[in-house]
């Protein structure tokens, strides 16, 4: 089966032999994107979590096939050129990962979070955040989220200003 | 003891590929009997670092651009070992953090731990010699020079990497270029604590960056070109012995490149990593297994009594008190334990006819590397392993088939091909934390304070049967020095107490689980604490202060149970339906008190706050040393509150995350409050000695909130409502 696919916005034309290979096979073996991990391979533990079209996502119980001409975002797009999301900015302030294996599945999650929550509080942090991190750094993930969702907001006014004064 | 002296070594140059110089700087040779090494490494504070050899081993490369790469014989598995070791050398080396890189000595460069990583001993045991490496290549770099200027040594001056005579200046760089003999001078003196410019500072973790922008760092991100991808069938009956397999369904399906039977497994080499499993599942395998093993059978095999019984302390006479009335005796349990860490064990092995190479996530780099020699039937020299990141430690990688098997796989297809265990296969064959089984007794004296303490733990093996400790040994160690980790009465001024280990094998694998005895030990004897603080109707915190005694040890851990009633503002009483809960425990010379404090929400245990006052000795990093308290404490937890392995008609199981219950977000204390006090001068241990507490220090609070005292972990489990 041909797919399509757009990752970290580069267009992507495969040939699946499989439609049903999970999309985080195709992404870290096929186009060699790393930093979505494996885990446990049954949607349980949130390591593999990226975006498509927007939506966080357990790529590693996701078929290629629903991926089909959509938009895919990984850890290593979610940056722009010239600075990190403010997740990762917030991630490196707060100096969350320890080991590091757990950490893009969070972040992925955490990006998801706040593009439609901007002001989580720590019941929504509590009720979406449901990943794994045996290192257990979820004292310092919580501030982080927070504070990325800060910097989230900080951006998003920026952003209406610059409109507002016609600079967009 | 002499310890850490440099008994002889060795510097070379080399000119390498983008590297200037090459400084091979070698070797510590340290020779001890098996017994205190292992011994000295697991109870102490004060681990040598082992490391093997007698050929030039490289520790530090400056490159081109006037950095220095730091070869590190730990591995790094998230403790942050390498950003306390970049800080230690930086010190000496006079230079800047932002020019110091930290990457995994391989195998081939010879710079090996021989013993691991583990025990919370990375930086304790570099202290010394990574400094005096450290200076003595900084001189080596100012005598050259100085030579090369034609000055004097004593009138350059070091800033950042660029030596200055006043009038020129030249980078590491320059100076080592085109250098081929060195003079060793003698080790120099190494810079004072109150000198120092990184030490004791919360620098940003070395690998910050890698991690947060997603680099391909750890064991199952290594590729090679060409590779394959390999799988391996696993049992997952307890015991079950392989007998041989029918791959005729395997054999043919889509993408198999090869079936791969030895006398011991049978594996799948494939295109795809999807294509192995399939086939790997369409191998039938017959296994041999005896028993069909239950939980209960474990149960039986476990009660204090059943074991072989081995004294580790003793002081005074307990029989004297015990023989008569008023004894007070309880009993806990503790259930198995996974390591659950989030990164599959596997490796990418590209074995050549003359090499072999071999990528993994290992806390046991020789010993993986030995293995691997010895099965291929490659001399050691032929064998480069490479670690890298680690996925979460933990204690899973000081065992290492999966290396072996990886390599195998390699060597009968020809190419690179890289296997990683699935989950099901990483939750029952994990080599456990031991379930365990406590029985104390103490007895009162008319004032309330103990006069005699018995502590017995039985439990599944730790150190034994583990490849860090061959077989020899054990005789001579007696007891299984990690099964009683944390089992030892800390309480010196008892008059008389004594601790008993008592060793059950039994027939699935148990081994080293972050803090060993440690989290169930304390658990045990800190709760019974408790209850003989509340018959003495005395201040839990307070009962524990009159029975430390009076020497460096005792007055240590005097002072963090004292710190932290102070911070955390410690009551022995509920206010607005929330307790506080107190437990302490000394690790590896690093004593750790902490109060919790915990409510009932929907019949459920919650932990809103956590004060944590450890004493580590000198800190080097406080950031990162309070990063290893929060995991610590929040792992800790997690395995006292929530999490438990049973056995099943001869299975382990769970068999992934979720129904193997951990703490997620949702359960984390939203405050966490560390203080670190610094009793003494040199590191000591932090990694786990704050798994210690946490355990009894909510038992105790739960029976503060309801009057049950819960003898069991997971304690939620056993909770009635
Ligand atoms: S690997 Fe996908 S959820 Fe665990
Ligand atoms: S940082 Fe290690 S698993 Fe999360």
């Amino acid at each position: 089966m041909k797919i399509a696919l757009k990752v970290n916005g580069e267009q992507h034309s495969l040939e699946i032999a499989d439609e049903n290979t999970p999309l985080l096979w195709i992404v870290r073996d096929l186009l060699n994107l790393k930093g979505t991990k494996f885990g446990c391979g049954k949607a349980a533990c949130g390591a593999c979590t990226l975006h498509v079209d927007g939506e966080a996502v357990r790529s590693c119980s996701y078929a290629v096939k629903f991926a089909d001409g959509k938009k895919v975002t990984t850890i290593e797009g979610l940056r722009n050129e010239e600075a990190p999301h403010p997740v990762q900015q917030a991630w490196l302030e707060h100096v969350v990962p320890q080991c590091g294996y757990c950490q893009p599945g969070f972040m992925m999650a955490t990006a998801a979070l706040i593009s439609k929550n901007q002001e989580p509080t720590d019941e929504d942090i509590d009720n979406n955040i449901i990943n794994i991190c045996r290192c257990a750094t979820y004292y310092r993930m919580r501030k982080a989220i927070h504070r990325a969702a800060e910097l989230e907001r900080d951006r998003l006014s920026l952003s209406t200003k610059n409109i507002e004064n016609g600079e967009e | 003891m002499a310890k850490n002296k440099m008994s002889r070594r060795k510097f070379l140059v080399r000119g390498g590929l983008g590297t200037i110089g090459v400084l091979a700087v070698g070797t510590y040779l340290f020779r001890n009997p098996i017994r205190r090494q292992i011994a000295g490494a697991l109870n102490t504070a004060d681990t040598p670092y082992m490391g093997d050899t007698s050929t030039p081993i490289i520790w530090f490369e400056i490159t081109e651009e006037n950095k220095v790469i730091l070869h590190s014989p730990k591995v790094e598995m998230g403790q942050g070992t390498f950003t306390g070791l970049a800080q230690m050398a930086a010190e000496e080396l006079e230079i800047d953090m932002s020019q110091i890189k930290v990457v995994h000595a391989q195998s081939i460069s010879g710079n090996m731990d021989s013993f691991a990583t583990g025990g919370s001993t990375s930086i304790s045991a570099l202290w010394v010699p990574l400094r005096e490496l450290a200076a003595t290549m900084r001189e080596m770099l100012l005598q050259k020079a100085a030579e090369k200027m034609g000055v004097e040594k004593s009138t350059l001056t070091i800033s950042n990497g660029q030596v200055s005579s006043g009038r020129t200046e030249m980078s590491y760089a320059q100076i080592a270029e085109g250098v081929e003999a060195w003079e060793v001078p003698d080790t120099p003196k190494l810079k004072p604590v109150s000198e120092m410019k990184w030490v004791g500072k919360p620098v940003p973790r070395v690998d910050l960056a890698d991690k947060v922008f997603g680099a391909p760092i750890f064991g199952v991100d290594a590729t090679l070109p060409n590779m394959l991808y390999g799988s391996v069938v696993r049992s997952s009956k307890i015991g079950a012995v392989y007998k041989g397999a029918d791959i005729s369904k395997a054999e043919n399906m889509p993408g198999v490149v090869k079936i791969v039977q030895e006398d011991d497994f049978v594996g799948v080499v494939a295109k795809s990593f999807t294509e192995a499993e399939n086939a790997k599942n369409a191998i039938e395998v017959i296994w041999e297994t005896t028993k069909n093993w239950q939980t209960e059978d474990i149960r039986s095999m476990l009660e204090v009594g059943q074991g072989t019984p081995f004294v580790i302390q003793k002081a005074g006479d307990v029989d004297d008190f015990f023989g008569e009335g008023s004894l007070i005796e309880a009993s806990y349990w503790s259930p198995i334990g996974a390591h659950a860490q989030i990164e599959p064990n596997g490796a990418l092995a590209h074995v050549e006819k003359d090499m072999a190479t071999i990528y993994m996530s290992t806390q046991v780099v020789k010993i993986s590397r030995d293995e691997i020699a010895k099965r291929l039937g490659m001399d050691k020299d032929q064998v480069n392993l490479a670690p890298t990141f680690l996925g979460g430690g933990f204690g899973r990688r000081l065992h290492t088939p999966n290396g072996i098997q990886a390599a195998v796989l390699s060597k009968a297809v020809g190419r690179p091909v890289k296997c990683f265990f699935s989950r099901k296969e990483e939750f029952q064959n994990d080599t456990f934390r031991p379930p365990t089984h406590h029985v104390l007794k103490a007895k009162l004296d008319n004032e309330g304070s103990i006069e005699a303490f018995e502590h017995n733990v039985s439990s599944g093996d730790v150190a034994f049967g583990s490849p860090m400790v061959p077989g020899i040994a054990e005789p001579i160690l007696g007891a299984d020095l990690g099964a009683w980790r944390g089992g030892m009465v800390q309480y010196g001024a008892i008059p008389n107490y004594q601790a008993i280990s008592w060793r059950v094998q039994l027939p699935f694998a148990t081994s080293w689980w972050r803090s060993l005895g440690l989290l169930a030990n304390t658990f045990a004897i800190e709760s019974f604490m408790d209850e003989l603080a509340v018959k003495a109707r005395k201040n839990p915190a307070d009962f524990r202060l009159t029975h430390t005694q009076k020497d460096d040890r005792g007055e240590r851990l005097a002072n963090v149970i004292k710190k932290v009633v102070e911070v955390s503002g410690y009551k022995d009483e509920v206010v607005n339906n929330r307790a506080m809960g107190f437990a302490a425990s000394t690790d590896a010379n690093t004593p750790c008190a902490q109060v919790v404090e915990v409510s009932i929400e929907n019949n459920e245990i919650k932990v809103h706050k956590v004060t944590c006052a450890m004493d580590p000795g000198l800190v080097v990093n406080p950031d990162q040393v309070k990063a290893q308290c929060e995991g610590a404490i929040i792992m800790g937890m997690s395995a006292s509150l929530y999490e438990k392995m049973e056995v099943e008609d001869g299975a382990l199981t769970p068999t992934i995350y979720g129904p193997y219950q951990m703490a997620m977000m949702k359960h984390a204390p939203k405050e966490i409050d560390i203080i670190l006090l610094q009793g003494a001068d040199s590191p000591g241990a932090v990694g786990e000695p704050p798994l210690g507490p946490i355990g009894a220090a909510i038992a105790n609070a739960v029976f503060r909130l309801t009057g049950q005292r819960i003898r069991r972990m997971p304690l939620q489990d056993h909770l009635q409502v």
